[in-house]
């Protein structure tokens, strides 16, 4: 048919035993790859008759992740499933709804994983929250360790009585 | 002294927390997507069966049953590698299987069973890849596991293995088959 590479691409990455991609999954990859680097947007041009649609599915399109090749944006990546999941979300936005309303068409169907912003919710707490945690924790951490490095120095200029007078001797004798 | 050996201890265990994670995500295919459909009722279609046009396939049809939906096409490559396990699977007989021709002409279609042989009850024609969509189809093969009540259980993303089928699914399809 049309694009006989898209199709067999689309799953799987041809493998071989062992999961290691095979010549023609290495190729696949390498399309990938010419893909990306080509940075011009591969999508068919859309008109909207309202801009704020036209605003809509665009935006849309850059936050919504192409299942097959999945590094790209549904708006660049040029596989089969991508150009029907764009005929989808202009069908929406088309018919007046929503961004939100058009990701959950495909969040229902296809998971979070559509989304390159995941929502917060029980399983993506450790997800959202962890780089914080570790900034936290860094800052404690380096208090923790500037505040022994604070106290061992106030230990070590603590001089004893003995210490006092012997130092005093010395001044003494310097200064005459 | 204790607290010299924990700051050795203390790297040490970070680090090996790190590997442990780094090692569990090594692992994890970033291909194989969690459907957000198991559990949930089979999306319903009627289409036209691959064998003729005029005779049509909906899953109101398969309803009160269990049975397997396989996603195939004549294009589709790792098809050709579940097939004899498909095969092997309707003549055992235990598990109706129906399928679902995605994006692909009727004439390849049908050569392709001619050819390589044909495991289904039946196939349902979808040309362009509508109802796909509503199963949350993102390649080719894939299997899905639907119960009596029409609810999907199971998805196989990516062509059947045999210890796939024995360890998953074939329990599952009796486990399912035994409940009421």
């Amino acid at each position: 048919m049309n694009h006989p590479i898209d199709r067999n691409r689309s799953w799987p990455v041809a493998r071989g035993r062992f999961g290691v991609p095979t010549r023609s999954g290495g190729m696949g990859l390498i399309l990938c790859g010419l893909l990306l680097s080509r940075a011009v947007v591969a999508t068919e041009i859309r008109q909207f008759d309202d801009p704020v649609k036209q605003e809509r599915y665009e935006r849309l399109l850059k936050d919504l992740r192409c299942l097959v090749c999945q590094n790209q944006s549904l708006a660049d990546s040029d596989a089969d499933l991508a150009r029907d999941l764009r005929n989808e979300v202009y069908g929406i936005i088309q018919s007046g709804k929503s961004t939100e309303e058009a990701a959950q068409f495909l969040v229902d169907r296809y998971g979070d994983f559509v989304l390159y912003r995941p929502p917060f919710k029980g399983i993506t707490v450790l997800l959202w929250s962890g780089p914080f945690l570790l900034l936290g924790g860094g800052f404690v951490f380096l208090w923790r360790q500037a505040k022994r490095r604070a106290d061992r120095g106030s230990a070590d200029s603590a001089l004893s009585d003995e210490e006092r007078t012997r130092l005093r001797q010395i001044q003494d004798r310097f200064q005459r | 002294m204790t607290t010299s050996r924990m700051r050795f201890a203390l790297p040490l265990l970070v680090f090996a927390l790190l590997v442990a994670l780094l090692a569990v995500g090594l692992r994890l295919d970033p291909r194989e997507v969690p459907s957000p459909l198991i559990g949930k009722p089979a999306p319903g279609f009627s289409l036209p069966q691959v064998a003729a046009a005029e005779q049509r396939l909906s899953l109101a049809d398969l309803k009160g049953q269990v049975f397997l939906l396989n996603v195939w096409a004549s294009w589709c490559l790792s098809c050709r590698e579940e097939h004899p396990l498909l095969l092997e699977l309707a003549k055992r007989g235990i598990v109706p299987i129906y399928g679902l021709n995605y994006k692909d002409e009727r004439e390849t279609a049908q050569a392709w069973l001619k050819r390589f042989g044909d495991p289904y009850r039946a196939s349902a024609f979808d040309a362009d890849g509508r109802i796909g969509i509503e199963w949350g189809v993102y390649g080719v093969p894939e299997t899905f596991v639907v119960d009596k009540q029409g609810l999907i259980r199971y998805k196989q993303t990516g062509p059947i293995t045999p210890e796939v089928l024995e360890k998953k699914i074939l329990p599952l399809v009796r486990q399912l088959q035994e409940a009421a």
